[in-house]
């Protein structure tokens, strides 16, 4: 499932990743998500939620930013309208994210919905193996650790969430731009890479402080429409006739 | 609090939904290759602008705070071939002293 047919023959070297390495790729930042979702009990606590719905939100919605929106919002009586839409356009991203792994996420539909529901920035982007290639595996073992540390976070933070400190205190706050950018390297190897990095980073610096938070990210996305101009640089990414279970057969 | 349990709900459906919506309809089955070619842009594309939002985002404002120091040390490390572990780690140390000792 890892495609290396053909055409892609420069990742072919690689061992091929499996849950445990996903685990261990997102291990240094359980620590930062635990730690906000610390955060995100105390302050949806402080928002009027109580102390059981945080804990449900972040085992059902498991997308920080948000949930952070979210409580924010009725924490400062804007109303369940304007908190839902906000935590709407913030979790927007995850459309086009997901059409980006679906070509590898077999197995019957329920299976695929559960691990979907395991994607957020950190597993996807630990996932990548360039090309547009996704190892599956790597994402359920990261999104696995991350959905743990992230609910009881939320549980420390919503129930004793007073004697904790405040994550951005300790820095963890920049944990995650660094890792997002580690995973950026090897993600740019072409001019044409490059020119999607550098034209979604300036679409989003441009775009925050006149549109509502989540706006950027998405529109940051449209960036990926220089690969039009690419056409067929990758070679045949097409057959991935590599010898693994034939996609869709288990449906 | 009847409020909170609402957006709960809604939230989650929609981000549910959202999520599920390419795997459970798209799953297993490879993309169009013009297509491929456009999704295969989209990593470098959005972890590019997760790195500037996360590091001079601050809701609608852009801030130049300890973040941008913790980004540029990781940087560096990345350049010197660091690896992640110490990456991340180096961001959150340089970023938490120097919030500590300039409070920004």
């Amino acid at each position: 499932m890892t495609g290396t047919s053909s055409g892609a023959s420069d990742n072919d070297g690689l061992p091929q990743r499996g849950h445990r390495d996903g685990a261990r790729a997102v291990a240094p930042l359980a620590v930062a998500v635990a730690g906000f979702g610390v955060s995100f009990g105390v302050l949806a606590r402080s928002a009027g939620m109580g102390v059981l719905a945080p804990i449900v939100m972040s085992a059902t919605t498991f997308a920080g930013s948000a949930q952070f929106a979210a409580a924010a919002i009725l924490g400062a009586g804007g109303g369940v309208a304007a908190a839902v839409t906000a935590a709407v356009l913030l979790n927007a991203r995850y459309a086009p994210i997901g059409v980006s792994v679906a070509p590898w996420l077999s197995g019957s539909r329920w299976s695929r919905f559960l691990r979907a529901q395991l994607v957020v920035d950190e597993t996807w982007a630990v996932a990548a193996e360039g090309e547009g290639r996704f190892n599956p595996k790597v994402l359920v073992g990261a999104g696995l650790i991350l959905y743990i540390a992230w609910v009881v976070g939320t549980v420390l933070g919503s129930a004793f969430g007073r004697f904790l400190g405040d994550p951005a205190k300790l820095g963890l706050d920049a944990a995650f731009p660094a890792l997002f950018l580690a995973l950026l390297v090897p993600q740019v190897r072409t001019r044409l890479d490059r020119s999607a990095a550098v034209l979604g980073a300036a679409i989003a610096l441009t775009l925050i402080p006149f549109t509502p938070p989540g706006v950027p990210i998405v529109a940051a996305g449209a960036a990926c429409l220089l690969g039009l101009a690419g056409g067929a640089r990758h070679g045949p990414r097409r057959g991935r006739d590599d010898g693994g279970p034939e996609p869709g057969a288990v449906r | 609090m009847r409020a909170a349990w609402v957006v709960v709900a809604l939230v989650g459906f929609a981000t549910v939904a959202i999520k599920a919506l390419g795997p459970v309809l798209l799953g297993g089955r490879p993309l169009p290759a013009r297509f491929a070619g456009v999704v295969a842009l989209l990593a470098p594309a959005l972890l590019a602008a997760l790195v500037a939002i996360n590091t001079v985002g601050s809701g609608q404002r852009l801030i130049i705070d300890a973040r941008l120091l913790g980004v540029a040390a990781a940087a560096i490390a990345l350049w010197l071939r660091a690896p992640v572990l110490i990456v991340v780690v180096l961001a959150a140390v340089v970023t938490g002293a120097a919030r500590a000792a300039t409070g920004w």
